[in-house]
């Protein structure tokens, strides 16, 4: 078992989740149709749920500090997500468009995960992947009714994807431990993951207004792998931490 | 959470005599025999007026409500806190939305009540106009709000019209676990640290006015209240539910170590009834015609949410879809 290969991985799945469903939880009350806010509120605890499971086995299977801890006291500079998640929600086009982007690939990395070598990860990757596939229908059935409805919707929607396309992109960057992750049979690799998302994303894209840019000239935002990121990401830290580091040692 | 204190005596009251005396006391013998009041069925217009506005109020305390705690779900201690708060304040998300469709099913529809509610027109739970400084606050709104919203919500949950009825038994349900939810976390507090313990005081200090008026004050002896009790739109009176609340709960905040402000506060053993300071009803008055410290600024936040969700409800219209009155 190669432990810093499977902790980068299991690192920056976990830090996605979390970043991501601290995000979608900020829409509760805001939301612009009360539906879509129970629906946000619903992601952003299955996300939070997901990442605990994954900070769960770092603990129990890595020798990694509780969850509370790797979840509430690691600086900014210690996350592996991508910046993609971190970005502060926007309007409802940019945390949709995220969304569609996000968990379209998200659901690929489950279910590459569920066939991995690694059986701690495979077991909860199997059990946490059906949740996905319901984030995958709301995005896409939101993008396809928005998508090629009035024009500020599609300009609105377009602008979002223009703007986060290179933040997508972002999410596939390769960690040092790439290869061995993929001969080792833990995972496929973020190349295989990428090819298939941008399949997926294009057949939905293509039931609506909207057009990707090209992925091919499209500068990735990289970084976020390797713990660099926005300040939105420490702000958010320090937020989500607030009552948690007010009085160390506390139960809460 | 979050029904509590409706506030019924602003309105006019309509004149009984213009309504169809023969259906009008067939009406009132079908309440009086236990039956339930459905959409279609006849009702005089003072009743279809006053359960619009009472479950309207209802829903608009559960959106609003959703504010002050929901700020405290990015700021949760823990994953256990952050989980639970977040699905705590999705139900009461979840609650507005069935509310609605209840009171939508007597002839107004969402879009109009949440243009009432943004436009001052309409009001909702005076408490929610008051600030969470700490975690603690939101832990207080949790057990306590959220048990006063209970004893209200069960006397109502016995009331005439069928879908506010059936709304509130499935409230209720998801409402007993936001008490042992909030509960749990002040005990977590009372019998912490220090610094917890100072704070869970503290928040007690600051919410128990607003608790205590959380239920509105002693209702008039009038013939219009009468009507209401009689109609099954009022069940308990706002002073019933008040005891009922300091029976359930003075001995719970005691047995937690915490004390209450409120120096008079004692169970009369001849009479079975709590003796309390009056809430400053004063104040109270004050702050629902919007003078109080939070007014503005929950408005403000769900008055921009309706603005910029505004091109997604706009796109979703479909030209050819004609508005149907929900029946349940």
């Amino acid at each position: 078992m190669n432990a810093p290969a499977l902790k980068d991985l299991l690192f920056k799945l976990a830090d996605d989740q979390l970043v991501l469903g601290h995000r979608n939880s900020e829409w509760t009350g805001l939301g612009p149709i009360l539906e879509e806010d129970i629906a946000f509120s619903s992601m952003a605890q299955d996300k939070i749920g997901h990442s605990l499971a994954f900070y769960t086995l770092l603990h129990e299977e890595l020798g990694e500090q509780d969850p509370d801890t790797l979840a509430f006291t690691r600086p900014a500079t210690e996350f592996h997500n991508s910046q993609l998640v971190e970005l502060p929600n926007g309007e409802y086009d940019f945390s949709l468009i995220r969304h569609f982007l996000y968990d379209n690939a998200e659901i690929i990395r489950f279910e590459s995960l569920s066939q991995s070598s690694y059986t701690p990860v495979a077991k909860v990757a199997t059990k946490l992947k059906g949740e996905i596939k319901y984030h995958v229908l709301h995005a896409n059935t939101w993008l396809t009714n928005l998508g090629s409805s009035t024009e500020e919707a599609i300009l609105r929607l377009q602008s979002s994807l223009n703007e986060l396309l290179p933040y997508a992109l972002g999410m596939f960057e390769q960690s040092k431990y790439e290869a061995e992750l993929i001969a080792d049979g833990i995972y496929s690799g973020e190349e295989a993951i990428k090819t298939e998302w941008l399949k997926r994303i294009k057949n939905v894209l293509a039931k609506t207004d909207l057009q990707l840019p090209d992925p091919d000239t499209t500068a990735p935002v990289l970084g976020g792998r390797y713990g660099t990121h926005t300040p939105h990401l420490q702000a958010l830290i320090d937020e989500m931490s607030e009552v948690f580091k007010c009085d160390p040692g506390a139960e809460w | 959470m979050y029904g509590g204190g409706n506030i019924f005596e602003a309105t006019v009251f309509d004149d009984l005599q213009a309504e169809d005396p023969v259906k009008l006391a067939e009406f009132e013998a079908r309440i009086a025999r236990g039956e339930k009041i459905e959409p279609d069925d006849w009702m005089p217009n003072l009743y279809r007026v006053q359960l619009i506005r009472m479950i309207e109020q209802h829903a608009h305390s559960e959106i609003i409500g959703a504010l002050p705690e929901g700020s405290w779900i990015t700021r949760a201690p823990g994953f256990r806190r952050k989980l639970a708060l977040m699905a705590k304040v999705q139900d009461e998300v979840g609650h507005a939305q069935l509310l609605y469709s209840a009171a939508e099913t007597l002839g107004k529809s969402r879009e109009q009540m949440l243009t009432d509610l943004i436009n001052g027109k309409s009001k909702y739970s005076n408490v929610f106009n008051y600030p969470t400084y700490t975690w603690a606050d939101a832990c207080t709104i949790s057990w306590l709000i959220d048990a006063g919203a209970i004893v209200n919500q069960v006397a109502n949950s016995k009331g005439s019209y069928g879908p506010y009825c059936r709304a509130l038994e499935r409230i209720c349900t998801e409402e007993a676990f936001h008490l042992k939810y909030g509960h749990d976390s002040m005990v977590y507090l009372a019998t912490g640290t220090e610094v917890q313990r100072k704070m869970a005081q503290e928040a007690i200090n600051r919410w128990w006015g607003p608790i205590m008026s959380f239920f509105g004050p002693p209702d008039n002896v009038s013939v219009h209240t009468e009507t209401l009790m009689r109609w099954k739109v009022k069940i308990a009176s706002n002073d019933e539910c008040r005891q009922q609340f300091l029976d359930m709960y003075v001995p719970k905040i005691w047995e937690l170590g915490l004390t209450i402000p409120d120096d008079k506060l004692r169970k009369d053993e001849a009479t079975g009834k709590w003796v309390y300071t009056e809430p400053d009803w004063e104040e109270f008055t004050r702050v629902i015609n919007g003078d109080g410290p939070c007014n503005a600024e929950r408005l403000a936040v769900r008055r921009r949410a309706e603005e910029r969700g505004a091109w997604v409800r706009q796109a979703l219209l479909n030209p050819k879809a004609r508005y149907v009155r929900p029946l349940a």
